[in-house]
């Protein structure tokens, strides 16, 4: 999963209706506000559970040379990942903010894609362009330059820039469509310069608005596992949640992989809490269309932003253009294990996506209602974790008493819940709070409770976000590769797993076709759900 | 009769107190000035706030933890009287079955209240496609089919123009007769006072004084409510 600390980025900004009303003062949330409770309890001990089987069978545990390696690296990547990532998309940004260009809102809507893109797929279109015999070195050769490698710490960074780039870059464009109008009107009329609009207005929002980026990158990158499974290895390139893979999946070191987990969650934790913290909650769609009233510098200025543009573009685009042309013969003559594995996905994706959605569903109503400590607590406690801990745990829990092969699907299922629950959960409390705010007392004066308030009040008025917010929940988990990788044989595979094999082993066209299916289905399911929301909202 | 014993309501730092009772099917409007908390001694009979001390009776019986629903009250807010995704038709099924399942017989009622508030075919349009006039007889209309024994209105008609407010007020005496509604009526304006009739609950420096014949309350006010008036 792309970890939890995308989350806070998708808070929509609270609608302007939504004034602050004192808690109703009769139990009026009834059998909604006791089974929300309810449901709390159960996310809490989805997730407590695996982390006191990882504790109690990692304490006392000494981790090796190799594990502190691995927790190094993991901190390196991240760090160095979120840098990159952050400082270039700052020009992209500014381009995108103060250039109009043919096209440009198509960009900004693409820059949305690759959130819901599965590593997996990205990875194998970094492959096409950068690896041994991609795109990339094939022009090096024919200068006679010395030919790169993508495997190591460079290709897992590439990787990471690649997936997180465009996040940063909305994150950013925010930032600078975020700057009042009367201010650069006022900055116009006392005749600034491009060196005078960055020193009062642009640096001003940047210092506010960088530290959130990089620190949800930073989380992101943390529990990135699929990316390094194929482009990291070995001693010099391990993260913790590779390390864990390898302790169960080929040491059947279930202590050590115990003893990494707790350590992840640790890292991960302290990230996502100062996450929390600095992160102001960026629009995740609505008015990136509008553009900023400052004068676009000519000269220089307009070769750096056309250039910041195009290569942005070509970074994002090249490789995934690599992986349909790669596909598309292949299409027709599939491996006979993507198609079983394909359904196996959908299954998965539709099953979490309809848990995760009326769950946080029930969850952000219960709080908009009356504000609760447990439920705020469950569902952000996810974001301590990572598909790789919480499957440890699973794993720790199930292997006594069945074969964890059996049950690889449900815990994929419920990992995915867990883990997409933060996401959701901050997509619609805004919304469940202007409702609460708008329609609560009328509803509560009217005595429309229980079945008839969601079917009269609730599921038209929040349509539009529950379709949203279901599709990011089944692209989501349509894509992931994480928990399934510790659990599944050949007859549990998903298709984020298949691909990884299929790359693994250096079948790449293969790979790729599987890909496409991958990505249009899962673009597919984002778009069904969203679509049907747009639909059904009134 | 609406009993309010010794009740006491807080928010944050704000107290309001009011020590008195009203007859079933009086008119009484709730002046005073803004922020002297007509609004929150409404919500508290709604059951929208649990008082801080003290009760509330209807009939006799204490209201505390009745929910608002099951009150034998019908109150109108300033806005979001209507839900916009649902018809006025539907808006006004549900001051009869809020779950929406509608005998012939409910149907049949819901046209006569379309038909005597003024409405004759809106029924099927949706609230952003009325004038605030209508939608005032809409809310109006839905009081009427709930036919609760106490109608509380807060300030639902600032929004309209003289000329529609007295239109309103003259619907909501309808109304109240056709009910035997007790009204509770919160106004800054004394003319709505006057043209509702009856009685006045003057709010002000905490304090919700017991209803007085808004004739006489007028005729001879008291310092504070002099003040509120201002010179004639």
């Amino acid at each position: 999963m792309a970890s939890g600390a995308g989350a806070l980025t998708l808070a929509t900004p609270t609608p302007p209706g939504a004034r602050r009303l004192p808690t109703p003062l009769w139990g009026g949330a009834g059998g909604g506000g006791a089974l929300a409770a309810c449901l709390a309890v159960i996310l809490l001990a989805l997730v407590l559970a695996p982390l006191a089987a990882v504790a109690l069978r990692g304490t006392g545990l000494s981790l090796g040379p190799a594990d502190w390696a691995a927790v190094r690296f993991t901190v390196t990547q991240a760090a160095l990942s979120s840098l990159i990532a952050t400082v270039l998309a700052i020009p992209v940004a500014r381009a995108l903010a103060r250039r109009r260009f043919f096209g440009r809102g198509v960009l900004v809507t693409l820059m949305g894609a690759p959130f819901l893109l599965p590593a997996v797929v990205a990875v194998l279109g970094l492959l096409a362009v950068f690896g041994r015999s991609g795109l990339l070195n094939r022009v090096l050769e024919a200068l006679g330059l010395p030919t790169i490698s993508i495997f190591g710490l460079g290709g897992v960074l590439v990787a990471h820039v690649f997936l997180n780039l465009p996040l940063a870059v909305r994150m950013i464009l925010q930032g600078w469509l975020s700057i009042p109008a009367e201010r650069v009107r006022l900055a116009q009329s006392l005749g600034f310069g491009p060196a005078e609009t960055l020193r009062h207005l642009e640096w001003p929002m940047l210092r506010e608005v960088l530290p959130g980026v990089a620190l949800v990158i930073l989380v992101i990158c943390l529990t990135s596992f699929a990316v390094v499974l194929t482009l990291g290895g070995g001693p010099a390139a391990t993260t913790i949640e590779l390390a864990i893979y390898q302790a169960v999946r080929f040491d059947f070191d279930l202590a050590r992989a115990a003893g990494l987990a707790g350590v992840q969650v640790v890292i991960c934790a302290l990230a996502a809490l100062a996450a929390w913290k600095v992160v102001r909650p960026a629009g995740f769609g609505a008015g990136l269309d509008r553009q900023v009233a400052f004068t676009a510098p000519g000269g220089w200025r307009k070769l750096v932003d056309g250039a910041a543009i195009t290569a942005a573009t070509l970074f994002l685009i090249l490789p995934l253009l690599a992986v349909a042309l790669r596909g598309v013969p292949g299409l027709a003559d599939l491996p006979p294990s993507v198609l079983p594995a394909a359904l196996r996905s959908m299954v998965v994706a539709l099953t979490s996506a309809a848990v995760t959605t009326v769950a946080a569903l029930l969850l952000a109503l219960a709080v908009a209602r009356r504000p609760s400590a447990l439920i705020e607590g469950a569902a952000t406690l996810p974001l301590a974790t990572s598909g790789l801990v919480l499957g440890t745990g699973l794993f720790l829990i199930v292997q006594p008493y069945t074969p964890p092969m059996t049950v690889a699907l449900p815990v994929t299922i419920l990992v995915n819940t867990a883990l997409t629950l933060p996401f959701l959960y901050r997509i619609l409390l805004p919304q469940a709070r202007a409702l609460q705010a708008d329609y609560g007392r009328l509803s509560d004066s009217l005595g429309l409770q229980g079945w008839a308030r969601a079917r009269w009040l609730v599921l038209p008025r929040l349509a539009q976000p529950l379709g949203f917010g279901a599709g990011i929940a089944a692209a989501l988990s349509m894509g992931d590769l994480g928990a399934i990788a510790l659990f599944a044989g050949d007859q549990q595979a998903t298709l984020p797993l298949v691909i990884q094999q299929l790359t693994g082993a250096y079948r790449l066209e293969a790979a790729a076709s599987a890909s496409l299916i991958l990505v249009t289905l899962s673009f597919a399911l984002f778009w069904a759900c969203d679509a049907g929301g747009r639909r059904a909202a009134a | 009769m609406l009993q309010l014993d010794h009740l006491a309501l807080r928010q944050d730092d704000f107290t309001l107190t009011a020590d008195w009772s009203v007859d079933a099917g009086q008119r009484v409007a709730v002046i005073g000035p803004s922020g002297a908390g007509k609004s929150t001694l409404l919500a508290a009979i709604a059951g929208f706030l649990a008082p801080a001390n003290g009760k509330i009776l209807w009939l006799g019986q204490d209201l505390a933890g009745v929910p608002p629903g099951e009150r034998p009250v019908t109150i109108l807010f300033q806005d979001q009287n209507l839900f916009p995704h649902l018809t006025v038709a539907q808006n006004l099924g549900l001051g009869l079955r809020p779950d929406l399942r509608l005998s012939p017989a409910d149907q049949a009622r819901i046209d006569a209240a379309v038909q005597r508030t003024g409405l004759a075919g809106l029924g099927p349009r949706r609230p952003a496609q009325l004038s605030g006039g209508q939608a005032s007889r809409a809310a109006l209309a839905r009081a009427l089919l709930r036919a609760r024994p106490i109608l509380l209105l807060d300030e639902p008609f600032a929004a309209l123009g003289p000329a529609l407010r007295a239109e309103m007020l003259a619907l909501v005496r309808e109304v109240a007769d056709e009910t035997g509604a007790l009204v509770l009526m919160v106004t800054h304006d004394p003319a709505d006072a006057l043209a509702l009739g009856g009685q006045t609950v003057f709010v002000a420096d905490a304090v919700a004084h017991p209803p007085v014949e808004t004739l006489a309350l007028f005729d001879a006010p008291p310092p504070a409510l002099r003040a509120y008036l201002g010179p004639k």
